[in-house]
C-alpha cells in the first residue's frame, strides 16, 4: 500500500496546479443584471431578437420554475445556490456587430481558442470538422456551413434557428425534455442563452462530424446551453461536444439541456468530452454541472448512442438517457467519469423500453481518486408493451488511494416477462504490483497510472470517433496529472 | 583488473521491520552470468526486489554498487532507464492495455529519460517484430492486453522479449523457470543465452538446477536464510541437486 499512498500524495501535490486551461480572457461583456426575475427572461429574449412565441415559452417556464425545488436525491453535497446572486446572460461585446467570418472575430477570442487548441484553424477545416464554437453565451463562428447546406443539413446556433426555422424548432423543442421535466431543465427553458441546432433531412448521411466547443468564461455567469438535434427518417449524424473552462474561485452554475430526436431508421451518435474546472485541491471553486440530456428513438428501427468522458466540474449531475419508443430501436450509453480531490459525480443513464424488440447497452467506467465520490445511477425500465426487450449493463469502478468512494445505484423495473436484463459490476484498485511492474520497465508512476486507467476505459474510448479518442486519451492523462499522476 | 557490473556488500534488508537478508556479499563482473540458488523463503525474491528498488524493502545495512555507483539512490524507473532489468517471477496483468502499447510506452519512456529521441509506432513495431520472432511470439499475442490470459510460458517469453528490446546492462531473472514445461524452458533459455554479451551481466535466481543446465552460469551462489552460504563454479548446481539445500547449510 506504500506505493498507493505515495501516488495519493503526489496527486495531492499536483492537483490544482495542473488545470492547463485555467486562464481568463479579458473581453468586455454585455451582461444582464444580476439575479433572476421576469425582466431577466425578457432581457435575454430581446437580446436574441426572439419572436413572441419563444418569449412566452420562456416566461411560462419561469413561472413554473418559481414553484419548483432543487432535487436532493443525488449523492452530491454543495452549499445552497443563491439564484438571485448570479448573472444569467453574458455575451462577448464584439458579438454586437456579428462577425461574418473568422477575420472579423475578436483576436482575443481567437487567442483563447488557440490556447485551448480549439480547431477553428485551417488544419481543422482540412480535417473536415465544422465548428460551432460557443464562447460564453453567443456562438461566434460557424464554419463549413456551405458544405452542410449543400447536403441540406442545418447546423447553427439555436438562437438563429428560432428566427430562421421556427416551424422545426416549435415542432420539436421541449418534446423530449418537457419544460417542467426537472428543476434545472425548467430553469434552462426560461433563461437558455444559446446552443446548437441540428437538422438532418431524410436519408442524408451528414458528410462530417459536427463539433461544438463549449466554454464558460464570464465570472459568476450561469451557463445555460440548449441543444436540439433532429435526425429525420433514415439519416445519420455524429455530434461531438467538448468543453473546457478557465480557472475560477467561485462556483459556476451550469444547467444545459440536450434533446435528440431520431425518426424512423435514423441514427444519432452523441459524444462528449467534458473538462470543466473541477475546483482546486481543497475543493474550492469549480463548475456545478447539472445537465439534462435525453434522446427519443421516436421512429421504428432508430438508434441513439451516447458516449461521454467526464473529467471536469466540481459537481456532475448528469444522466444522458434514451427513450426507446419505436419498435426495434437501440439505445447505448458509454461513459467514463473521472473524479479527483473533492470532485463529486452522480452520473448514469436511463433506458426506457417502450417499443417491442428494443435493445439497450450500458457500459460505465468510474474512476475515483483523492477524496472524490463517484456514483453510477442508472435506470433500466421495461414497459408492459415492450416485448423482447434486452439490456446489458456493465458498471466498473476503479479506486486510486483509500480516501475516495465509488457507488453503484442501478434501478431495474421490468413489467414484461419476456425481457432479458443483465447487470454486471466490478470494483477494483490499481495494485502496487501493477505500478511496480511499470516502474521496473522505466515507466514513471504518473505515466503508469495514466496507462492503466486508459486500459480500464478502453471499451468506452473505442466508441469515440477516432480524432476525439486521441484527445480523450490525452485528457485522461492530463486529468490524471491533476487528478491521479 | 576486473570490471564489476554489480557489487553487493554486506546487504541487510528488512520488510515490515523483519530482517530477511542478513548480510549478503556478492559481486558480478561485467560479461558474467551468476546464479543464486536457494529454497523457498531463503530471500531470493527479496534480493531481486531490493535490486529493482521496490518500496517497502528497507536496506538497514550494507551497500549496492552498480557500475561503481550507489544503486540505492536511484528510483526504480531510473534504474530501468540506466540499464537494470528485472524479469519478474509473476508478471502482472494490465487489462485493456495492448502488449504492444505497453512495450512502446516503456521503450519510449526509457529513451526519453536518456534524452534519446522517441521512436514512432512503425519503428517500434519493426524492432519488436524482429526480436519477437526468435521467441515465437506472434502478432496476435502482441495485440492482446498485457499478460491477460497469457499462459505461464507466454508470460515468461514476454519478459525475455522485454529484455531483448530494452538491452539492459544488468539483467536479473527471478525464477524465470517457474511454471514452465521443458519446451518452454528451452525456448526461454535460448532467448537468455542469445543475450549473453561481454558488456552485460546477469543474475539468474532459481530454486531448481534444471534451468542452469540450459543457462550455464560462471558462478553459483547458494542462498539460505538470508545469507550466501556457499559459492562455486557451475557444477555446484549439480552438487546441490544431488545433496539438497540442507546439507549445504550444514556445511
Amino acid at each position: 500500500m506504500v506505493a498507493v499512498r505515495e501516488t495519493t500524495e503526489r496527486v495531492a501535490d499536483l492537483a490544482g496546479e495542473k488545470y492547463k486551461y485555467g486562464f481568463v480572457t479579458d473581453i468586455e461583456m454585455v451582461r444582464a443584471e444580476r439575479g433572476l426575475n421576469e425582466n431577466t427572461v425578457r432581457f435575454i429574449s430581446a437580446k436574441k431578437g426572439e419572436p413572441e412565441w419563444m418569449l412566452e415559452w420562456r416566461l411560462e417556464a419561469f413561472q413554473r420554475w418559481k414553484e419548483m425545488t432543487e432535487p436532493k436525491w443525488a449523492r452530491v453535497h454543495y452549499p445552497p445556490i443563491d439564484y438571485q446572486n448570479a448573472y444569467y446572460y453574458a455575451a462577448p461585446k464584439s458579438q454586437s456587430d456579428a462577425p461574418k467570418s473568422l477575420d472579423e472575430v475578436d483576436p482575443k477570442l481567437l487567442e483563447t481558442y488557440q490556447k485551448l487548441g480549439i480547431p477553428l484553424s485551417e488544419q481543422k477545416l482540412l480535417a473536415g470538422v465544422a465548428v460551432d464554437a460557443v464562447f460564453d453565451s453567443v456562438s461566434v463562428a460557424t464554419t463549413f456551413k456551405a458544405k452542410l447546406t449543400e447536403a441540406g443539413v442545418i447546423f447553427c446556433p439555436i438562437s438563429e434557428a428560432i428566427r430562421a426555422y421556427p416551424d422545426l424548432v416549435r415542432k420539436y423543442l421541449g418534446t423530449v425534455v418537457p419544460v417542467t421535466d426537472n428543476f434545472f431543465a425548467t430553469l434552462n427553458s426560461a433563461v437558455f442563452s444559446d446552443g446548437t441546432f441540428v437538422y438532418v433531412p431524410k436519408g442524408v448521411r451528414c458528410p462530417m462530424e459536427l463539433s461544438t466547443y463549449f466554454r464558460i468564461n464570464a465570472s459568476e455567469t450561469g451557463q445555460f446551453e440548449r441543444t436540439l438535434i433532429i435526425a429525420d427518417e433514415g439519416s445519420y449524424v455524429s455530434y461531438l461536444e467538448g468543453c473546457t473552462a478557465p480557472k475560477r474561485d467561485e462556483n459556476q452554475l451550469h444547467a444545459a439541456v440536450v434533446e435528440l430526436v431520431a425518426l424512423e431508421k435514423a441514427e444519432i451518435k452523441y459524444s462528449t468530452v467534458q473538462n470543466w474546472y473541477p475546483g482546486d485541491a481543497e475543493g474550492k471553486g469549480g463548475i456545478y454541472n447539472f445537465v439534462t440530456k435525453r434522446g427519443d428513438c421516436r421512429g421504428k428501427g432508430s438508434k441513439i448512442s451516447w458516449t461521454q468522458v467526464e473529467t471536469g466540474s466540481a459537481i456532475t449531475w448528469k444522466y444522458p438517457s434514451c427513450i426507446l419508443r419505436g419498435d426495434d430501436t437501440v439505445g447505448e450509453f458509454y461513459s467514463i467519469a473521472i473524479t479527483n480531490n473533492f470532485q463529486q459525480a452522480d452520473t448514469g443513464t436511463k433506458m426506457i423500453h417502450l417499443g417491442r424488440n428494443t435493445r439497450s447497452r450500458i457500459v460505465s467506467k468510474g474512476i475515483s481518486a483523492g477524496r472524490a465520490q463517484n456514483t453510477y445511477r442508472g435506470l433500466v425500465s421495461v414497459h408492459p408493451r415492450a416485448e423482447n426487450a434486452r439490456n446489458h449493463t456493465q458498471c466498473d469502478s476503479l479506486l486510486i488511494g483509500s480516501h475516495c468512494g465509488a457507488h453503484t445505484v442501478p434501478y431495474i423495473e421490468s413489467r414484461n416477462q419476456t425481457a432479458k436484463l443483465e447487470h454486471e459490476a466490478t470494483t477494483s484498485k490499481i495494485s502496487d504490483d501493477q505500478l511496480f511492474y511499470c516502474l521496473t520497465r522505466g515507466i514513471p508512476q504518473e505515466e503508469a497510472v495514466a496507462l492503466i486507467v486508459n486500459g480500464f476505459c478502453r471499451d468506452v474510448l473505442q466508441q469515440l470517433p477516432m480524432e476525439f479518442a486521441v484527445e480523450a486519451q490525452k485528457l485522461v492523462g492530463i486529468s490524471l496529472e491533476g487528478s491521479v499522476g | 583488473m576486473t570490471e564489476w557490473m554489480l557489487e553487493i556488500d554486506n546487504l541487510h534488508v528488512a520488510v515490515d521491520g523483519k530482517e530477511i537478508l542478513k548480510g549478503i556479499t556478492l559481486s558480478i563482473p561485467t560479461g558474467e552470468v551468476h546464479a543464486v540458488m536457494g529454497p523457498n523463503g531463503s530471500g531470493k525474491s527479496t534480493l531481486s526486489y531490493t535490486l529493482a528498488g521496490r518500496e517497502g524493502y528497507e536496506i538497514t545495512r550494507g551497500r549496492i554498487l552498480y557500475q561503481g555507483e550507489d544503486l540505492t539512490k536511484l528510483a526504480p524507473e531510473e534504474r530501468a532507464t540506466r540499464g537494470v532489468f528485472l524479469a519478474l517471477q509473476y508478471p502482472v496483468e494490465i487489462p485493456g492495455v495492448a502488449t504492444l502499447t505497453f512495450l512502446k510506452t516503456a521503450l519510449n519512456a526509457q529513451r526519453r529519460a536518456r534524452r534519446e529521441t522517441e521512436l514512432d509506432a512503425m519503428r517500434v513495431l519493426k524492432l519488436i517484430r524482429e526480436k519477437a520472432k526468435a521467441l515465437n511470439i506472434g502478432e496476435e499475442m502482441l495485440k492482446r492486453p498485457l499478460n491477460a490470459g497469457f499462459s505461464g510460458g507466454e508470460k515468461k517469453r514476454l519478459e525475455i522479449l522485454q529484455m531483448a528490446i530494452f538491452e539492459p546492462k544488468l539483467a536479473i531473472l527471478d525464477e524465470t523457470d517457474s511454471g514452465l514445461d521443458i519446451d518452454a524452458l528451452k525456448l526461454v533459455a535460448e532467448g537468455v543465452n542469445a543475450l549473453r554479451a561481454p558488456t552485460r551481466a546477469m543474475l539468474v535466481i532459481t530454486h531448481y538446477q534444471r534451468l542452469l543446465t540450459h543457462i550455464v552460469p560462471n558462478r553459483v551462489h547458494v542462498l539460505t536464510k538470508g545469507r550466501i552460504v556457499k559459492s562455486g563454479g557451475s557444477d555446484l548446481a549439480l552438487e546441490l541437486e544431488a545433496s539438497g539445500y540442507e546439507n549445504v547449510e550444514a556445511a
